[in-house]
């Protein structure tokens, strides 16, 4: 059947033949008034939220009690955005200073998560003293925890007692053969265990703290690690197993490993997913709602997902900051109406176009092109492409606009002069646009039109300020009439 | 002779929660074992908790003065290739 670019739930063709991936308003149909309700502003949560609201983690949980392959807990960067990363450790009290100062000036701000660099859980005090404190002083912030799961079936009764509806358990593995591959060893009952044991309990601890969690209405998203050759595969049967017992979101992110993190599989070589593997596995647990627009952030991160703004709240610059937090909540609540508002309006004029866009009837078989999108949020085309730090991916297709993933231009690393990479950003970017054909953007200069143009990727700008969308499928639209998509492979045409 | 912390340590926090005896404090640069406090766990645990949690090799000496959790222990790296990486100043 032919499905429109949005417009009411019809999941067809695999996981995410929609316009829009992560867990849009159509994709959690499935899910109950209430739920949905409570994640629709939630950043992580919606793919379609995180156009338009904020979220800001706050390190206060640095101690961990099991060993992953791919982490290390020696290192810091401040020019890397992944997790497990943080400048500054807070205690709780400097946390909340800055979770208040953050949402006083960032008013799009909505959740407030404790992600490590350790495990929350495995920090009960420094994790619940920050909650205990923030649901106090800021009730309409959204609280969300991330674990490794080892301890969280002891901390269920105390995370529903601090309103916090929103838990993130990674989860790598449901055989304890897969686990002994990723996990090394674990602190349990006072003695470090080893090899399939320590997998064991691990798995056993993850599959009961998520069966209470949603016994007792908590969200649940679920974050698993793909590593080819590891546990590739074996994700697919993670994800229909966390589906059954009640998780909502399913997020599989690429493993990151380079040798200069001094992780074990950075060390040894072990590689990462290329983006096709990915977004092959992301559509082969297609029964699961699947997270794609995670940009696996900083354990500090603060702002929209793909900005981070957390050197705006260091200690001293919030030391300095006078804060109103109830003239600041009650203009928050004026900013999220707003956006709200807007995006209504948005939602219902993108239907009505998007029902006469595809009924127009683009012929079945034409090949589909990725595109990518420069934009600084609220789900528009809307950013110079000289300042974006990431492109979001979109697949055109004849059954319409779908999104596929973010690519940083500063992949893992924008320390060029301290690091010693020579490319240069132009060209950096250019190759993070593999495999892309058109770059949408709000602007570009003469200069980087021309390199993109001999890249094979052809620079649009004709676009500006519409939902990203319309103007990948408007595109699209013109590459058929032009004769673009016709076989044989697609001819660069000069502008 | 008492446990005691190497400049190896990252300020994890994770031992100064598990020690039974409140041996360890917060410290610059690093965390510290009061030698006086600290009891090996004996009495309390099979193992010593802050050798037992500890996610750094070489971090945490035992009695003897040894490495607790000798290089390549802990994450399975062989040692050999820990000390090339290390020679080159990629880790």
């Amino acid at each position: 059947m032919e499905l429109k670019v949005l417009g009411p739930a019809t999941p067809s063709e695999g996981g995410c033949s929609k316009g829009s991936c992560g867990s849009t308003d159509d994709q959690m149909a499935h899910l109950p008034e209430h739920i949905r309700e409570r994640v629709k502003n939630h950043p992580c949560y919606s793919e379609e939220a995180h156009h338009h609201y904020a979220r800001m983690h706050v390190a206060v949980a640095p101690a961990c009690n099991i060993q992953c392959n791919y982490c290390n807990r020696k290192y810091d960067c401040a020019n890397e955005s992944r997790p497990g990363v943080v400048s500054e450790l807070l205690t709780p009290d400097q946390a909340v200073k800055k979770t208040l100062a953050v949402a006083a000036t960032i008013p799009q701000m909505t959740v407030l998560g404790i992600a490590g660099p350790g495990d929350p859980l495995a920090n009960p005090a420094r994790t619940f003293d920050t909650f205990r404190q923030l649901s106090d002083k800021a009730p309409d912030i959204k609280l969300c925890v991330s674990t490794n799961g080892l301890t969280l079936p002891d901390h269920v009764e105390e995370l529903v007692k601090h309103n916090i509806d929103h838990v993130t358990i990674t989860i790598n593995c449901v055989d304890p053969e897969v686990g002994a591959k990723i996990y090394p060893w674990i602190f349990w009952k006072n003695r470090r265990i080893r090899g399939v044991k320590a997998a064991k309990i691990l798995i056993a601890q993850q599959q009961k703290g998520l069966q209470m969690l949603v016994e007792r209405g908590v969200l649940v998203k679920v974050n698993s690690v793909l590593i080819p050759g590891v546990n590739d595969e074996h994700l697919k049967e993670v994800s229909r197993i966390v589906k059954e017992k009640g998780a909502f979101l399913h997020n599989v992110m690429p493993l990151i490993a380079e040798e200069e993190h001094g992780t074990y599989y950075g060390v040894m070589g072990q590689r990462s997913p290329s983006q096709s593997e990915l977004t092959a596995l992301q559509d082969a647990c297609g029964d699961m709602n699947m997270m794609r627009h995670c940009r696996q952030c900083r354990a500090d991160a603060v702002g929209l997902l793909g900005e981070d703004r957390g050197q705006e709240f260091t200690l001293d610059k919030i030391d300095a900051m006078e804060i109103d937090y109830d003239a600041a909540m009650k203009k928050r609540a004026e900013i999220h109406q707003a956006i709200e508002a807007s995006r209504d309006a948005q939602r219902a004029a993108q239907s009505a176009k998007a029902a006469t866009a595809t009924a127009s009837g683009l012929p079945k078989g034409l090949r589909s092109v990725y595109m990518a999108v420069a934009s600084s949020g609220q789900g528009v085309v809307n950013q110079h492409f000289g300042h974006a730090k990431e492109f979001l991916v979109y697949e055109a297709s004849p059954t319409g606009a779908r999104f596929i993933g973010h690519r940083k231009t500063d992949q893992y690393c924008a320390g060029d002069t301290t690091c010693g990479d020579a490319e240069t950003a132009l060209q950096r970017t250019i190759r993070v646009l593999d495999g892309c054909e058109v770059v949408l953007c709000s602007r570009i200069g003469i200069e980087p039109w021309g390199h993109l143009e001999d890249a094979g990727i052809l620079p649009n700008g004709e676009h500006a300020m519409e939902p990203i969308e319309e103007a990948v499928m408007a595109v699209y639209r013109e590459m058929f009439e032009t004769g673009q998509l016709a076989p044989p492979a697609f001819e660069n045409r000069s502008a | 002779m008492a446990y005691e912390i190497t400049a190896a340590c990252v300020n994890c926090f994770a031992c100064m929660d598990v020690c039974p005896s409140g041996a360890i404090r917060e410290a610059k640069p690093h965390f510290l074992i009061d030698a006086a406090k600290c009891t090996h766990c004996e009495g309390d645990f099979a193992d010593p908790q802050c050798a037992s949690i500890c996610p750094v090799e070489m971090a945490i000496l035992n009695e003897f003065g040894e490495a607790a959790n000798p290089l390549g222990s802990l994450t399975g790296i062989p040692v050999a290739r820990l000390q090339a990486l290390a020679a080159a100043g990629i880790i």
